[in-house]
């Protein structure tokens, strides 16, 4: 008999024998914050985010150049502004190891948690989120849920082989409970609230 | 979903991170600044075999350095609190532990049916998918898709399951370098020490036990143990390994058996790097680790790292549904004693569990004793009622390294009766002869006095008189373990049954 077959037996075997229906759980949505965006950016910082407001007028993306003027390479996933890395020439993950900057857009937001999820569309590369030094995340603030019940309603997680939640910058605190940032991963996060511009 | 936050504090500790004036305590983050000081790093227990391990012994030598065991303790309870402020931000925190204590009812009284459903899902994603009855088919499976890919060095990142398959021993054995990725779980690794938390591994260690670490291992000034400099250097000595391996490897928190995907949950970033950098993931996952849909998920993400770390989630929360372009991925799903402990009627419900370590943090003999002294790859409350279904001879004396206060069983997200199997195990335990005699001749006289009313009246009697008047080292001996490092309690002048007899004796209807 197979491993597989041995195991499912053996589980068939000792099943308790106890009805235990499977529970209908709700979407606990029924005191929303007054705004899902300074919901959001307030869970953001509290996870060791940072948001950017993005300027009245002329260049919304001005607080993004700001941050990008002095790094060496950056590498854009989205349309709206470019780097120096060309993310479709990538054969090899590896070679993403240099990046300063990262740009992509979320495909959408959680405001219980500051949560942005990054799908394997929104990255191209799913490295270049993790060994890029500084990740700037471009958010439509019509993409935030209120909550992770709402958040996991969402077609991504039905059609991409890679999504992730990024809340906050890559932590650790296994020294005496000192908080660093910058772990094994980007060491800030970034976010700037920019509409879908299609 | 109003979440209160810490007030305001000063900028008064030079090595945290504000934000909004306000001191960020994420992730494992301590609430407030803990300084150690430095000592010699007490030991783990001491394994002989087969033989019983002593986990008072251990305690001991532990509790005989005041620094570590103070810094391990106010660490521990700080996470507590931090469980407890986030708990009490979600209105529907109790609602969310019934469900998830249900959901995970449901799903292991039909394992077999969602495990099929997962394979089947995750196949037709392009997953491989590999079933493993114990660790030693684990390790072996996870050899031949090494050897398979002529890979000779493999990053990976926690995962608890590897520990109790002994992967690294393994794999050393057959020249396949292991590269933990984790900072605590990397210098647990490079000092040759388990770890000692399920959740914060290198718990147990202060700065400058970790400073003293890396100074041999990674080449860091030996007087230098600024806990900023020390990450900054293991993250740059991993980082080169990351981008040379060969493969990689992660665990998983929880299997989505309707999407065929699972689910890895993380602080540092360093399983999405294990998972992303190298073609090839190999992710190892538990049977018990399954749940039906993703509207389940929403549940255990939200208690989890709250139980976990009192953080709202984990910085990463990762969903694999299947190989990136070009890339290749397999899962391990692994047995290893689960399907049998599913038919251990007052044991099952310890298969709920998702590894947050609440009842380790909440745990006073666990503060107090360090995780290394339980000898066994769980420790803590959890430990206590899954380390003997591995081996009741050696793990004989983890189910009394408890006082029964209850608090794990009060903050386990899914609901696990943890005291009460603590206890069930002990009554298993003297049933199969694996507790030591002290315990079971004491054990033995007390079960017959409990039998007889009239006995244990005169017993008590007597008992409370020797107590008041008995010298100490006859009450105080080697027979008695609770009195080793605690007083007995005061005599009473009148029992319980007396006050009764004299009060209320002649008015029973």
């Amino acid at each position: 008999m197979s491993s597989r077959d041995t195991i499912l037996a053996s589980i068939r075997t000792n099943l308790p024998r106890v009805d235990r229906p499977l529970p209908a759980v709700p979407l606990f949505d029924d005191r929303p914050p007054a705004s899902l965006l300074a919901a959001f950016k307030d869970s953001l910082h509290l996870m060791g985010g940072e948001f950017l407001d993005s300027p009245a007028s002329g260049d919304a993306l001005a607080p993004v150049r700001e941050k990008i003027a002095k790094a060496r390479v950056v590498c854009s996933t989205v349309t709206e502004i470019s780097g120096n890395r060309d993310i479709a020439a990538i054969r090899a993950a590896q070679e993403l190891a240099d990046v300063d900057y990262a740009i992509v857009r979320a495909s959408f937001a959680v405001a219980e948690t500051g949560s942005v999820l990054l799908s394997d569309a929104d990255l191209q590369v799913n490295a270049v989120a993790y060994l890029a030094q500084h990740l700037i995340v471009l958010l439509d603030p019509a993409d935030i849920v209120v909550n992770l019940h709402h958040a996991y309603r969402r077609a991504e997680f039905r059609n991409a082989h890679y999504a992730a939640f990024h809340s906050g910058p890559s932590a650790t605190a296994d020294i005496e409970g000192v908080l660093i940032h910058g772990a094994q991963g980007v060491r800030s996060l970034t976010v700037l609230p920019l509409p879908r511009s299609a | 979903m109003n979440m209160p936050h810490p007030e305001p504090t000063q900028n008064d500790d030079p090595e945290g991170i504000y934000r909004d004036d306000r001191r960020l305590d994420h992730a494992e983050g301590a609430s407030r600044p803990l300084r150690s000081q430095p000592e010699k790093q007490p030991r783990g227990a001491k394994a002989r075999g087969n033989r019983p391990i002593d986990q008072a012994e251990a305690a001991a030598r532990f509790m005989a350095a005041p620094r570590h065991a103070k810094m391990h303790d106010e660490r521990l309870w700080d996470l507590r609190q931090k469980r407890d402020r986030e708990m009490h931000g979600i209105l529907e925190w109790e609602e969310l532990r019934a469900l998830a204590s249900a959901i995970k009812e449901h799903t292991l009284t039909h394992l077999d049916e969602y495990l099929e459903q997962f394979e089947a899902n995750a196949r037709a994603n392009g997953i491989h998918v590999h079933w493993a009855r114990d660790a030693a088919e684990h390790n072996r499976i996870v050899h031949g898709i090494l050897a398979d890919h002529g890979a000779k060095s493999l990053i990976k990142s926690k995962s608890m399951l590897t520990e109790e398959c002994r992967f690294r021993d393994y794999m050393a054995s057959v020249g396949i370098e292991v590269i933990e990725t984790d900072l605590g779980e990397r210098i647990q690794q490079l000092d040759h020490e388990d770890p000692s938390h399920i959740v914060v591994p290198a718990v147990h260690k202060t700065r400058t036990d970790v400073a003293e670490v890396f100074a041999k291992t990674i080449g860091t000034d030996p007087g230098n143990s600024d806990v900023h400099y020390l990450a900054e250097s293991e993250r740059e000595a991993n980082r080169p390994l990351i981008l040379a391996a060969d493969a990689g490897m992660t665990g998983g928190n929880f299997v989505v058996a309707e999407t065929g995907g699972f689910v890895v949950c993380t602080n540092e970033g360093n399983a999405d790097l294990s998972a992303n950098v190298p073609k090839l993931h190999i992710a190892s996952i538990g049977i018990e680790k399954i749940i039906p849909r993703l509207e389940h998920l929403a549940v255990f993400v939200r208690l989890l790292s709250r139980s976990a770390l009192g953080s709202p989630i984990t910085q990463y929360t990762s969903h694999f549904r299947g190989p990136r372009a070009g890339g290749e991925m397999h899962v391990v799903l692994v047995d290893n004693g689960r399907s049998e402990r599913l038919g251990m009627a007052e044991f099952w419900t310890s298969l709920k569990c998702i590894r947050c370590g609440a009842c380790m943090n909440t745990c006073p003999v666990y503060r107090r004793s360090g995780g290394l002294s339980y000898g066994a790859t769980y420790s803590g409350p959890i430990g206590l009622i899954i380390d003997p279904t591995f081996n009741a001879r050696k793990y004989s004396s983890l189910p009394f390294a408890s006082t029964l206060n209850g608090s794990c069983t009060n903050v386990c997200p899914v609901k696990i009766n943890i005291h009460e199997q603590i206890y069930a195990w002990r009554r298993e335990l003297v049933k199969q002869h694996e507790v030591p005699f002290a315990k079971k001749a004491a054990m033995k006289a007390a079960g017959e006095l409990l039998s007889r009313p009239a006995a244990y009246r005169a017993a008590v009697g007597a008992a409370e008189g020797a107590l008041a008047h008995l010298p100490r080292f006859v009450v105080y001996n080697a027979l008695n373990a609770w009195g080793k490092h605690r007083e007995n309690p005061h005599p009473v002048e009148q029992t319980f049954h007396d006050w009764y007899q004299a009060n209320r004796g002649g008015n029973d209807e």
